[in-house]
């Protein structure tokens, strides 16, 4: 005997192909020399992050992020169970960072990996060090999703740091469903970030634009 | 301090070695004093030995007890253990059409003579036998005896000649396999590597997706016929045929590239959740499988000659799908230059069989900038601008149906008189 909640589950967990959402995002680090308060052991600040592209809460798709440090670290498996998904340390060296991407359960069930190798010190070594000015990597990449179910689509049809394709001609919307009161939960976006200074532009604009005038190259 | 000296502390900065210095004292060990040692010339037997020869050798003797035992080498004096037969279960078990009973007999004295040693025991037949003709009969006949000698089969189950006989053809072909995996050249080695690394790039893009069977993907090696055995998926589209000669080449993206799209992007899906960036990669392997490593890497040089980033650095989806168009028009258009040059030098070759219309030092053939900015790749010249091209890297008449992008050379090399 099926309950109407039943029903109501399979129909959420119905999977739509051919629609693909897809969250840019952008991770890496920010690192700040301490200058006359470093030691041998610590001799920059840094914070490793991963945040929305357009600096959008992702809290709405990650449920928590797990950053894995160098073995030096103590408890190097740090996780950050709400956004925004950073991590800030002291150190003096640069390693690569693994981070464990966790989603909600209507979203997906497998965690995602991304790689980072953490940047302390300035390419041009040749200028002075400076505490005021950090050095920043960050990278581009859009988390996909290719068969979303109808209960995540439906979560996050109308949120802003999700990127939905062009539908399908004859798709019906799912009922939208209501939202949290945004202002009961904490800020998960990044927009007035303390470090949101130093953030980098990404706009595809260029490179597409660049991708473009490749193509027409007269062959 | 006892050694070393301070002033070798001062040297190495003060601080103590890592390492514990070595107490030298420990170092000769002196034997204790109570004992008398002496060393004499005493004669000795070896137990290995079957005759009663009699041989001197120096022995330390201690308080003038000498050593007792057996001579110290004898131990290493080991031996097979060959099964010999009675004539009596030869007549019943062993007789063989195209053996002797001298022969089995001549045959099981040798290898009871040499261990088992059979390159050995070959060269000492009386009559011309392969090795493994004889291991064979030897292996057979001993299987047979321990079989017939058993209280009952089950008894000699786990025996290993039992349980794993010898087995002549397979051994032909696998020392047949093994001398043509030695005696390969190192050009066919690195084609195989080559082969073997794309082979590995695409069922490991598959597996991924797939995540459940192994699929082992064997090459035919371009010496012989090894087994060849083609991976097992979906869409069976990877050809025996991309063990790349980089001869065969595709114009138009043919139906096996077009497959192996609809294939990555398939897994893609079973992923549930990926990179952009990842799938990016997947879908340029995807392209590029059919290419070899060099047409590959003039596709990058390509993509920086334009200015365009190897991995895009907004890797949205509008971007990755420009950048994949981008990479397999160049993929096409390299392709296409490979078949012009292939027919022009045939067609050439077929025309006038004379070398005397070359032109000035062919330019690189890969694609370089021209003065004005425009780009252009001097190889592309359908219009015939030059006429008597002549392909740089054929040598000789004759030669058209090798593959003219041989490994041997890495990078074109200018067309020199001698190569006339």
């Amino acid at each position: 005997m099926s309950k109407p909640e039943d029903t109501e589950k399979k129909i959420l967990n119905k999977k739509l192909k051919d629609v693909e959402i897809s969250i840019p995002i952008v991770y890496g680090n920010i690192s700040f020399w301490l200058g006359k308060k470093a030691n041998e052991y610590q001799s920059h600040k840094w914070t490793v992050y991963v945040r929305g592209a357009t600096n959008e809460d992702l809290g709405v798709v990650i449920k928590r992020a797990v950053f894995q440090l160098h073995s030096s670290f103590n408890n190097p498996t740090r996780v950050v169970e709400s956004p925004p998904f950073e991590l800030s340390e002291a150190g003096w060296g640069e390693f690569e960072i693994a981070i464990t991407l966790y989603f909600h359960s209507d979203v997906c069930d497998k965690p995602l990996n991304l790689y980072h190798h953490l940047k302390l010190y300035p390419e041009d070594e040749s200028g002075p060090m400076s505490t005021k000015k950090p050095v920043v990597v960050e990278s581009y990449d859009e988390i996909v999703f290719p068969e979303p179910s109808e209960g995540f689509f439906a979560r996050v049809q109308s949120h802003p740091a999700v990127t939905l394709p062009r539908l399908p001609a004859g798709f019906t919307l799912p009922p939208p469903v209501p939202v949290e009161d945004a202002s009961k939960r904490k800020r998960g976006d990044t927009k007035d970030h303390p470090l949101s200074q130093w953030f980098m532009n990404f706009s595809e604009a260029d490179e597409l634009l660049q991708l473009a005038a490749a193509r027409q190259q007269s062959w | 301090m006892a050694f070393p000296a301070r002033y070798v502390y001062a040297l190495t900065g003060g601080l103590a070695p890592l390492m514990p210095s070595i107490d030298t004292s420990q170092l000769k060990r002196r034997p204790p004093s109570d004992e008398k040692i002496t060393w004499q010339w005493l004669p000795f037997t070896n137990s290995a030995r079957k005759d009663n020869l009699q041989l001197y050798h120096w022995v330390r003797v201690v308080n003038g007890v000498p050593p007792t035992g057996d001579y110290s080498f004898a131990k290493y004096n080991k031996s097979v253990d060959i099964v010999r037969y009675t004539d009596e279960e030869y007549e019943k078990y062993l007789t063989d059409p195209t053996w002797t009973k001298e022969e089995t007999d001549q045959l099981f004295d040798l290898c009871e003579r040499f261990d088992l040693r059979f390159i050995i025991i070959a060269d000492r037949f009386s009559l011309s036998r392969t090795v493994e003709e004889l291991k064979d009969r030897y292996y057979s006949v001993s299987r047979a005896i321990l079989l017939a000698r058993a209280p009952s089969s089950g008894d000699v189950s786990g025996h290993p000649l039992v349980k794993e006989p010898y087995n002549v053809s397979q051994e032909i072909d696998r020392k047949r396999a093994l001398s043509m995996v030695l005696s390969q050249t190192k050009q066919q080695e690195r084609k195989d590597a080559e082969v073997l690394a794309e082979a590995k790039r695409i069922t490991e893009s598959r597996m991924a997706a797939r995540g459940v069977e192994e699929s082992t993907l064997h090459v035919a090696s371009n010496a012989g016929p090894e087994m060849a055995e083609t991976a097992t998926n979906v869409d069976g589209t990877v050809s025996p045929s991309s063990n790349a000669q980089l001869a065969s080449v595709a114009v138009a993206p043919s139906s096996s590239v077009m497959a192996e799209n609809a294939s990555t992007l398939a897994s893609l899906r079973m992923l549930r959740v990926y990179l952009r960036t990842y799938a990016l990669e997947q879908m340029v392997q995807a392209a590029s499988s059919t290419a070899g490593l060099r047409t590959i890497k003039r596709v990058e040089q390509i993509l920086q000659d334009l200015g365009v980033n190897l991995k895009p650095r907004v890797p949205t989806k509008a971007v990755c799908a420009e950048h994949l168009e981008l990479r397999k028009e160049i993929l096409t258009l390299l392709n296409l230059q490979k078949q012009l040059q292939y027919k022009e030098a045939e067609g050439s070759s077929f025309r006038d069989g004379s070398y005397t219309e070359m032109p000035g030092t062919p330019k690189r053939s890969h694609s370089h900038r021209d003065q004005d900015g425009t780009f252009v790749p001097d190889s592309m010249s359908f219009g015939g601008e030059r006429a008597g091209r002549r392909d740089q890297k054929r040598k000789g008449p004759g030669r058209l149906s090798e593959a003219p992008s041989s490994p041997a050379h890495k990078r074109p090399r200018k067309l020199k008189a001698s190569d006339l």
